[in-house]
């Protein structure tokens, strides 16, 4: 029996969990609301005095969509791990790390990718200046996948484990403490019309170098994890 | 094929033959590092001058110093035993692994402790998002997230193994930590003690730092042996030679 090519199952395993996903739309549409509901709460908590709101915009809103997709995070293996497929996955011809990276590719599409649609309408409600938005996408656009492929590390360890949402906090949060210092740092140089183009340079090389090693340490993490 | 290993270094790796060896060196160990920390502390405490700058405060360097190097230290010794257990698969491993992790948050726990100590009267302020502080808390939520990933598989050599991986992860950390300081240098001091140099403090104050520096090691070595022990014993539960040393400690 000839077997698919590499490109043929890439797509199909990024197509299968793209549909699993459009069939729960609203499981899509949470961490947009909940990023929604946490951002209202600071003009309450903080008072609502522009001023304050400009300076912690951008550093709220990032901080909200981490923790977005924290929540959304411990979604990434669980349904497959429940049904077996991922077993399935495991022992398929194709190479592990590669079908890992299309399902983290998929969950970044569906968790990061709507908080960076709704991230404009986040920042604006906290008077952030038009012109730092930009930056925040860019930023957002290169801090979200890291978080995504170093997120998925980490699920894949807690895999055989059953409660795992706080100890995904505890495990994640110091691994992603320097995106979010560059990310913050090049929205805070943005603000105050300084050159931003150094930390997002940093993101860029941080990025690369997890797209390249994140697969396969998840798929690693993952034989460990189902090794029983 | 690698004859080069010697062959006890091989037994060692036997669960048995560890457990007696370790409870052998254990009592010279504890004693090594009560003998030394005494003199250390009466060294640092008592002979040593005070500074002309911070007076008799800068004295908690003799347990905040040592405390900062073993955090590092047996997180380096923790990725190194978690590279051996993943690789090699070797089950004595995946126990030094974790039987480090409790022993080093504890020590990150009292660096951070005695630091905001000092920091008070020295710096005026408790804690600071200083580049090297905050790297230290980091250090410590490190050293608890391997310890709760441990606890969370219900299989304990797999959630070793689990662990190990992640604190091999991890340990890109521990460099972070020992360079920030040259590469941000904020609020804290720079390195004062160099090895391989000429070190910026007074011989007075240096050898007490040293001799302190040493009898934490050696309560590492005690602590660490003292655990595994008692993890071999209840990992092994079923074997024959912990049998036969149940059957002992009941007869005696």
């Amino acid at each position: 029996m000839k077997r698919p090519g590499l490109a043929t199952a890439c797509t199909a395993m990024l197509r299968r969990d793209l549909t699993l996903a459009w069939r729960r739309r609203g499981d899509i549409a949470m961490p947009v609301l909940y990023a929604l509901i946490v951002t209202m709460l600071f003009p309450f908590a903080l008072g609502p005095e522009d001023t304050l709101l400009q300076r912690i915009a951008g550093g709220v809103v990032l901080v909200t969509v981490l923790l977005a997709m924290l929540l959304a995070l411990d979604a990434m293996f669980s349904s497959d791990i429940e049904d077996g497929s991922l077993e399935q996955l495991v022992l398929a011809p194709q190479p592990l790390a590669l079908m890992l990276g299309m399902k983290i590719l998929a969950h970044w599409l569906t968790t990061a990718l709507p908080l960076i649609v709704i991230a404009p309408l986040l920042a604006a409600m906290l008077h952030l200046p038009g012109a730092v938005i930009p930056v925040l996408l860019l930023a957002l656009l290169l801090a979200t996948p890291l978080l995504s492929l170093l997120g998925a590390v980490l699920v894949a360890l807690t895999a055989g484990t059953r409660r795992s949402g706080m100890l995904l906090a505890l495990m994640l949060l110091p691994l992603c403490m320097p995106a979010v210092i560059f990310a913050a740092g090049a929205v805070a140089a943005a603000q105050q019309g300084l050159p931003w183009l150094a930390p997002i340079a940093w993101l860029a090389a941080a990025l690369v170098l997890a797209v390249v090693l994140a697969p396969l340490a998840c798929a690693a993490a993952l034989r460990i994890a189902l090794d029983a | 094929m690698s004859s080069w290993i010697p062959l006890w270094l091989h037994k060692l790796g036997s669960p048995p033959t560890f457990y007696r060896f370790a409870g052998s060196l254990r009592p010279w160990a504890m004693a090594l590092a009560l003998l030394l920390g005494a003199v250390g502390l009466y060294g640092g405490l008592v002979l040593a001058p005070a500074d002309y700058q911070q007076g008799d405060a800068y004295r908690i360097i003799f347990i905040h110093v040592p405390s900062a190097e073993m955090s590092m230290f047996i997180y380096a010794a923790m990725g190194a035993a978690a590279f051996i257990a993943l690789v090699w698969r070797i089950k004595l491993a995946e126990v030094v692994a974790m039987e480090s992790a409790p022993i080093g948050a504890a020590f990150t726990f009292i660096t951070l402790v005695t630091g905001s100590l000092w920091g008070k009267p020295m710096w005026g302020t408790w804690w600071t998002w200083d580049a090297r502080l905050t790297s230290e808390l980091v250090l410590l939520f490190l050293y608890l997230g391997v310890i709760g990933l441990y606890h969370a598989f219900e299989d304990r050599r797999q959630g070793a193994r689990a662990a190990a991986f992640l604190a091999i992860i991890g340990i890109i950390n521990v460099p972070i930590v020992h360079f920030s300081v040259n590469w941000w240098n904020t609020l804290h001091q720079g390195s004062t003690v160099n090895i391989f140099g000429k070190s910026k403090m007074s011989w007075d104050m240096l050898w007490p730092l040293l001799t302190m520096m040493l009898a934490t090691k050696f309560y590492y070595v005690a602590s660490l042996f003292n655990r595994v022990r008692t993890d071999l014993l209840a990992l092994e539960g079923g074997k024959d030679w912990v049998r036969k040393i149940a059957a002992d400690e009941a007869r005696s």
